[in-house]
């Protein structure tokens, strides 16, 4: 009896896509998700949270946009930029686009190092998507700066179309901007542990007695593409539409 | 812990995700390059946005490889948005129209 009954409630179903495989994991006894380490239910729960944030923002500016009775600012016009003489439209936009899907590749890379415990790889690979990063919110600055100071771009107004645009233009990028910032810092602090070995021995981290291992990375990782993911939604909505 | 080495995928997965990401982002600059308009610029800027964003939460987010009950508690709750897209528009729908009766230059 002992051997069935407790094979019946430790094996959860073989394929992943298995609806059995729901019923089991949320009927479980005291834990849910057993398979997955608790560190990476948190930090999806937290994502959930922040694509609640980043909704509200882009469905506030849909509903200021559709109610504008003025003209909206052609995106593509006021992001356009002089190269050599000719006129480019969204180029800055265009580069921060492939670079941030570039970092997303290295961080992809670092995690599957990672976990193959290739301490020096994993390292170089984590320093070159926070370098990414960091010119990403380079860029951003750039950007905000040729608006405020060149176009004239207020919160409060603008001379080319309908006041709202600007609200909407640094509180979506402004939010966005300032997770890239956090999350460059965060690949720092990652970084650092895997360089100095603390995942390879198991040290426990900063403010925590739990031992260090490489979940982490992917922990990290998951932060850093959905701030890739959310820049997809704004370059759609905001930058193209 | 057992299921560490639970998300080691071939490094080629990545690469090819990689790749895809590049095409599907020059495509929808494409479509702002070349002037697309009306419903067929926005019809292609969903389509790529969405295929994006479901490559990089399957593939480089390991969405695919978890369990099916913790992709239903991801995804399930941000299905409430659609509902909140609806009345935003349904508002600003309201706001377009009052605004045109009294306020319109």
């Amino acid at each position: 009896m002992t051997q069935a009954h407790s094979h019946s409630h430790t094996a959860l179903p073989v394929h992943p896509a298995d609806p059995k495989g729901f019923v089991a994991d949320w009927s479980s006894d005291q834990i849910a998700f057993k398979k997955v380490p608790w560190g990476k239910v948190m930090m999806w729960i937290f994502l959930v949270s922040d694509t609640f944030i980043f909704s509200v923002f882009l469905i506030s500016y849909m509903t200021a946009r559709m109610s504008s009775v003025v003209p909206w600012p052609n995106p593509s016009e006021v992001f356009a930029l002089e190269i050599a003489g000719k006129h480019v439209p969204l180029v800055l936009i265009a580069i921060m686009t492939f670079i941030l899907i570039s970092s997303s590749g290295t961080m992809a890379m670092a995690v599957n190092f990672g976990y193959r415990k290739n301490r020096k790889v994993t390292f170089i690979l984590l320093v070159i998507t926070a370098i990414l990063g960091a010119s990403f919110v380079g860029m951003q600055a750039f950007e905000w700066t040729k608006l405020i100071l060149e176009e004239g771009v207020r919160p409060w107004g603008n001379p080319m179309g309908a006041h709202q645009f600007g609200a909407a233009f640094f509180m979506i990028t402004g939010f966005h901007g300032t997770h890239v910032t956090i999350g460059v810092i965060f690949l720092v602090i990652v970084a650092v542990k895997v360089y100095r070995g603390d995942l390879d021995h198991e040290r426990p981290g900063f403010l925590t007695g739990r031992r260090g291992n490489y979940e982490v990375v992917e922990i990290m990782g998951l932060y850093w593409h959905f701030v890739d993911l959310v820049w997809v939604f704004i370059f759609a909505f905001f930058y193209l539409w | 812990m057992e299921h560490a080495a639970d998300q080691q995928h071939p490094i080629g997965v990545y690469l090819k995700i990689w790749a895809l990401l590049f095409v599907l982002s020059a495509a929808s600059y494409a479509v702002d390059y070349f002037h697309f308009e009306g419903y067929l610029r926005w019809s292609l800027i969903l389509i790529f946005m969405l295929l994006k964003a479901g490559l990089i939460v399957a593939v480089f987010m390991h969405m695919m490889w978890e369990p099916i009950a913790l992709i239903y508690t991801i995804m399930i709750p941000p299905l409430l948005l659609v509902v909140f897209i609806g009345i935003g528009a349904l508002e600003a729908d309201y706001t377009f129209f009052l605004r045109s009766i009294f306020f319109a230059p």
